[in-house]
């Protein structure tokens, strides 16, 4: 039901990657793992045209967006199809909790007032921050904000959650609430593309682990198949060096 | 010595002139910042075209001197424009002081919206927001607190450039106290009221500038 065929992005002359096939049906977990600088990122960007693709197709549900042909209308209705949490939280500095939940559902989805409200609380009571409803990001603590900005794209009742390092910039005390909140809505089954250095999470959460290196997908796979015998040669060796110093066993 | 029982009894005289002064400055104030917020965005987003107009606007009523620019418009273009000859020394006034100040409030208020950072702009498109809706609710309400100093800086000093209005016959608070001050030849006493006038408005402005940034950073405290 989502599927990416053939997208390709460049930077001037140097191709970030080319000709990325991906597909994902309703309600499957997929992570992307890979090597800082393999544009595991960008692709993810390139979902909803925060980058815009140089080529190739996006297709989510029944929307069909060819990307070198995106019109203005195609981005929006392909950005309302999709939810986006960010490394950096990117939460409204100026707006509470439970505004920067409610935002989306009164600006785009142009919802009552009320209503958005009332959705936006039980949302902070899901992720358990309703005591925080009326506070601002700048009081909040880093997992708190990142919780915030998972609250925000469960708002937007997308098809299709994107995580871009959601606890990269977290200080480590922080990180196990934010994951568990993404186990929470896996649970739930909801469909997300999650990238992530964060092995441990891969192994337990993911239904298809998805291998990135110098540009391309270089194998994909259930994670206890990636994880204890993957096929290349680059897997093998970014496995062995991530998960040696943490002592998970090492393929 | 001072002759204080002239400068109280001119007192009442010049106030009655404060409305025309605090009006001309509000409504140019009100003007300015629509236009400086216009050409703010349109610089922020490159607009084509209109960006190449907005620099050379800027660039105009930021390198030449207000009284300059006074004078241009009131004496100066009714001769271009005839239509213009009707045109009133406070309108005129107002005209270039609106003009003038909106051309320095646009850089402040592009800085500001600059230095907003990226990741909120990106999470506002990423739930489907447009630009416009972006600008509205997102960047512009934090912009503005980052240039209310700077923006109230220069309503104060639009304040006093009033002043430069009685150059183009305009009775207000300067203007009358010109006037008040050739009949009495105390220009000492009449001077200097018209100065502790000035100065106490400001110094109201002043007050009322910290009250707003106390609330404008509600938001922000940790």
């Amino acid at each position: 039901m989502i599927s990416l065929q053939g997208i390709t992005k460049r930077f001037g002359n140097q191709v970030v990657f080319s000709d990325i096939d991906l597909t994902l049906s309703k309600g499957e977990i997929i992570v992307i793992i890979g090597p800082s600088g393999t544009g595991k990122s960008t692709l993810l960007r390139c979902i909803n045209f925060l980058e815009k693709p140089d080529s190739g197709r996006l297709k989510i549900g029944n929307l069909s967006v060819d990307t070198q042909r995106a019109t203005r209308s195609d981005i929006l209705a392909l950005r309302r199809r999709t939810a986006f949490v960010f490394q950096n939280y990117g939460l409204f500095a100026n707006k509470t909790a439970l505004e920067n939940i409610s935002e989306g559902m009164i600006v785009v989805d142009k919802l009552p007032k009320a209503q958005a409200y009332a959705r936006a609380r039980e949302i902070l009571e899901r992720i358990g921050l309703a005591d925080k409803a009326d506070a601002y990001p700048a009081s909040l603590s880093g997992g708190q904000q990142q919780r915030v900005g998972i609250g925000r794209a469960m708002a937007a009742n997308a098809d299709v959650i994107l995580f871009d390092e959601p606890t990269s910039s977290l200080d480590p005390q922080w990180v196990e609430e934010v994951l568990s909140l993404m186990k929470q809505l896996a649970l739930e089954h909801q469909t997300m593309i999650v990238v992530t250095h964060e092995m441990q999470f891969a192994r337990e959460v993911a239904d298809r682990v998805v291998f990135m290196d110098q540009g391309g997908i270089v194998e994909q796979a259930p994670p206890e198949e990636l994880f204890t015998v993957p096929k290349d040669e680059r897997t093998r060796h970014f496995l062995r060096k991530i998960l040696a110093p943490t002592g998970q066993t090492v393929p | 010595m001072l002759n204080l029982e002239y400068m109280w009894e001119l007192l009442p005289v010049l106030l009655r002139y404060l409305p025309l002064t605090i009006q001309m400055a509000t409504i140019a104030m009100f003007f300015a910042l629509i236009l400086a917020c216009l050409l703010a965005v349109v610089r922020v987003s490159q607009v084509p075209f209109l960006n190449g107009f907005a620099l050379l606007f800027i660039s105009f009523f930021r390198g030449t001197p207000l009284l300059v620019q006074l004078f241009l418009f009131y004496y100066g273009l009714p001769q271009l424009i005839s239509a213009l000859i009707s045109m009133t020394g406070v309108t005129a006034a107002v005209l270039g002081l609106t003009l003038h100040f909106s051309a320095y409030m646009a850089e402040s208020i592009r800085a500001a919206i600059v230095g907003i950072d990226r990741s909120q702009t990106e999470a506002a498109l990423s739930i489907g927001m447009t630009q416009s809706q972006l600008m509205r609710r997102i960047i512009l309400p934090q912009a503005t607190r980052v240039a209310t100093p700077t923006l109230m800086n220069y309503f104060i000093d639009m304040i006093k450039a009033t002043s430069l209005a009685f150059t183009l016959g305009v009775t207000e608070l300067m203007g009358a106290t010109q006037k008040e001050a050739a009949g009495s030849f105390l220009y000492l006493e009449a001077f200097l009221l018209v100065a502790l006038i000035y100065w106490v408005v400001v110094e109201v402005l002043s007050w009322g500038q910290r009250r707003l940034e106390i609330y404008l950073n509600r938001a922000y405290q940790r």
